[in-house]
């Protein structure tokens, strides 16, 4: 019998959106990401020479601040695993710098450490996978996979483990007594909190979650949602979250960066970036969501034509064939990020002059309300005063 | 250069009422698919009944392990062993032209499924859009030969005949170039391609019923809004009926008319798309409404949840397969008997004690 989950000891509720103060800007970045670049090569012919380079990651730049989440989102292929694998050093970039801000204050430059070194700085920065499934060790129980980056540390006391693991089981939602048990004997979304309760057994600062929730069931992602906020709240974390999924990501982040083809091409403050996007891409992604109400069905628009070629992409703005707003400068000059409003960082050409259509204000009526039968949805409720009303809403007087 | 596909005109897409569209081409009724292992046995599906009626589009909803996937499969005979039908029927009403009575009618589940009988029907009458276009088509293969054959195993036609029909339905899913895809390969194409060539084979003999399983889970959200209108554009022109299953409300609310929604391989509530959303009599549909994030609803707030997990499959609850998890669930009754599927007159029938007091006739089994 699969074992149950406890419920989280008397989890804070979760305020709503602490969006403009629970992010403190004011001190240097834990994490800065300066001109990432990752180019694999493509090897050809009889020699095996270089016949070509895949840009996976192609000059991206972005900050994370102490408890901040950041979400870097885009379709498959558009380089945000890499890039999340670059920053920890999963694999080494080509150039560029990751400058992560360690516990005592010195910023040093993850890019360029040696092996050595950087054990220390995985301390404070950890990975959560996708796969709940793949990435746990069938032949190890609970105490030594989630105590194993403490052991590896060099805490050699089984003992100050088993304290340790107990505690973070807990704090996990997991009961201590599990510690013995082997991972087949827990279900996808419980094996996902111990993914999540082994990358804080080192207190880290930085946590990456590389579409953490992706692979579970809708009822489990939610409680898996929460547990990640519930955490970032409670440890002060800072997330760079990585998914595909734009309702999560809407949901969980402070600050989103949308990447195409190896780029990021727009990065913002989520409410900013989902009401009233200043990318075309942007506004495509959003446009091309599934709205969840059957009273609402608009004709869904997809893109034309496909994602370019990492290895051949296009000139000027690697969007532009498939972009409806396209001019003559598209084709020739590549855009540069730069920032078009306060906090807001567009690398589009006509990013001034479009306006662009964001994700409508459609609320919580939408939300199924059992206990007025029948009930039709009316007209949303006066958004929340902390959620900027877009300007293209009428307010009601 | 690569031409684009075309999409197809936008258009909004209303959902049909079940009061205008007929007699239904297909009736699951009481359908128990088990799996019988060494270990115990599965009921995968245990109990299953919908219909589906001309032209109309079901979606059947649900989590990993609750049946979907395998009481379609059963509905075209694809179970392999250690599955059977174990019970049920699984009526087939082969529409007669123009309104005409059906001119066939029989039982699927009493066909033997390696028979002519039912060769002829899947893929002649219900085709299927497999979740893995990747892995739907031989590589060693071109698409357009594939597709060719299809058509000639339901069809006798000549060759070029049906080379014709086969690149007149790549252009009509909004294949670019249709001629040179004829002779490409599958790992030539993208993802989007993929699905379309899938597509235009499951057209391609003109089905009663198409049946779709995650026909967008493994393609990207701009992709999957071109394959959803799609389906859309192609249903309204050949009125073909869609069955699909999927685990995105988002898909479910753009694109059925008809819900079914499942768990642990029950149906806990059916009706329309429209009531299912708005007024959802289960626990388990109104749980599953809101435990998902959308773009729409308030961000960093605390998502409601359903407690637990779903149970192991050899380990089913006793009694109605929900109460574990359900917060309304009421000892002594929930835990003790199967809910039958009750329709009160509402047209959205519920396999809930809250809702009525009729216990299925075999429970305790």
């Amino acid at each position: 019998m699969a074992p149950e989950t406890t419920p989280l000891p008397a989890a804070r509720p979760i305020a709503r959106s602490a969006d403009a103060t629970g992010v403190d800007e004011s001190r240097a970045p834990l994490l800065e990401v300066r001109n990432l670049r990752k180019h694999f090569p493509i090897k050809g012919g009889f020699l095996q020479r270089t016949v070509g380079l895949v840009k996976a990651v192609d000059d991206v730049s972005f900050k994370v601040f102490d408890g901040e989440i950041l979400s870097l989102v885009g379709e498959s292929g558009c380089g945000k695993t890499t890039t999340a694998r670059c920053v920890i050093r999963a694999i080494d970039p080509t150039s560029g710098e990751v400058l992560f801000r360690r516990a005592d204050g010195d910023v040093v430059d993850v890019a360029k450490l040696r092996d050595k070194q950087l054990r220390p700085i995985w301390r404070d920065m950890q990975m959560i996978f996708q796969d709940p499934f793949g990435s746990l060790n069938p032949r190890k129980n609970l105490l030594d996979i989630i105590g194993e980056p403490m052991f590896v540390q060099g805490v050699r006391s089984r003992q100050k483990r088993m304290d340790r693991v107990a505690e973070l089981l807990n704090l996990v939602g997991l009961r201590p007594e599990y510690m013995h048990r082997y991972p087949h004997a827990f279900s996808g979304g419980q094996r996902q909190r111990i993914v999540i309760a082994r990358a804080l057994t080192l207190e880290p600062r930085l946590v990456i979650a590389d579409e953490a929730v992706s692979a579970l069931d809708v009822s489990v992602q939610a409680q898996i949602l929460n547990l990640l906020l519930d955490l970032q709240r409670r440890l002060e974390l800072s997330y760079l979250f990585v998914a595909h999924d734009l309702s999560i990501v809407k949901h969980i982040s402070h600050r989103v960066a949308v990447m195409y083809v190896g780029k990021v091409v727009e990065l913002a403050r989520t409410d900013a970036l989902f009401t009233r996007p200043k990318h075309p891409y942007t506004s495509a992604l959003l446009a091309a969501v599934p709205v969840p109400d059957p009273d609402q069905r608009a004709a869904l628009q997809g893109l034309p034509g496909e994602v370019a070629n990492p290895a051949a992409p296009p000139p000027g703005c690697y969007f532009h064939p498939r972009c409806p707003f396209a001019v003559e400068v598209c084709k020739h000059e590549p855009p540069p990020l730069r920032e078009v409003e306060p906090d807001h960082f567009v690398a589009c050409h006509r990013a001034e002059e479009l306006t662009l259509d964001g994700i409508g204000e459609l609320e919580s009526a939408l939300r199924p309300r059992p206990d007025v039968p029948g009930a039709t949805p009316e007209a949303p409720p006066p958004a929340p005063p902390d959620v900027p009303t877009p300007p293209s809403r009428e307010v009601p007087s | 250069m690569q031409q684009t596909p075309t999409v197809p005109e936008a258009r909004a897409f209303a959902v049909r009422s079940r009061t205008d569209l007929g007699e239904p081409i297909l009736s699951v009724r009481g359908l128990k698919t088990h799996f019988v292992m060494d270990e115990g046995t599965v009921r995968a599906v245990d109990g299953v009944s919908f219909d589906v009626h001309p032209g109309e589009v079901v979606g059947i909803v649900g989590e990993s392990g609750c049946g979907k996937s395998v009481a379609l499969k059963s509905v075209l005979r694809l179970i392999q062993k250690p599955g059977r039908i174990v019970a049920g029927e699984i009526m087939y009403r082969r529409p007669g032209r123009n309104g005409a009575r059906p001119e066939l009618e029989l039982d699927l589940a009493t066909l033997p499924p390696l028979g002519r009988r039912i060769r002829q029907i899947r893929g002649g009458d219900i085709a299927l859009i497999p979740q893995e276009p990747m892995a739907s088509f031989s590589p060693l293969h071109t698409i357009g030969d594939q597709i060719v054959e299809a058509i000639r195993l339901h069809d006798p036609m000549s060759v070029a005949d049906a080379r014709k029909l086969a690149i007149a339905k790549l252009r009509e899913v909004g294949m670019p170039s249709p001629e040179q895809r004829f002779r490409a390969y599958s790992w030539q194409l993208s993802g989007g391609l993929r699905q379309r060539a899938i597509i235009a084979m499951a057209l391609s003999c003109n089905p009663a019923i198409l049946v779709a399983d995650e026909p967008t889970t493994a393609i990207d959200v701009t992709t999957q809004a071109q394959v959803l209108q799609l389906l859309r554009v192609l249903q309204q022109e050949h009125g073909s009926a869609i069955v699909f299953i999927t685990h995105d409300l988002g898909v479910i609310a753009q694109l059925a008319d008809h819900v079914v929604v499942m768990y642990l391989g029950r149906v806990m509530e059916q009706g329309p798309v429209r009531s299912i959303f708005h007024t959802p009599r289960h626990p388990y549909t109104r749980a599953l409404l809101q435990s998902v994030p959308s773009v729409h609803s308030e961000a960093r707030v605390q998502l409601p949840t359903i407690a637990g997990g779903i149970p192991h499959p050899l380990y089913r609850p006793p009694g109605c397969p929900f109460h574990p998890r359900c917060p309304d669930a009421m000892p002594g009754t929930c835990d003790v008997r199967v809910p039958a599927m009750v329709d009160d007159g509402s047209g959205q029938p519920v396999a809930c004690f809250l809702h009525h007091d009729v216990a299925e006739a075999d429970d305790g089994a």
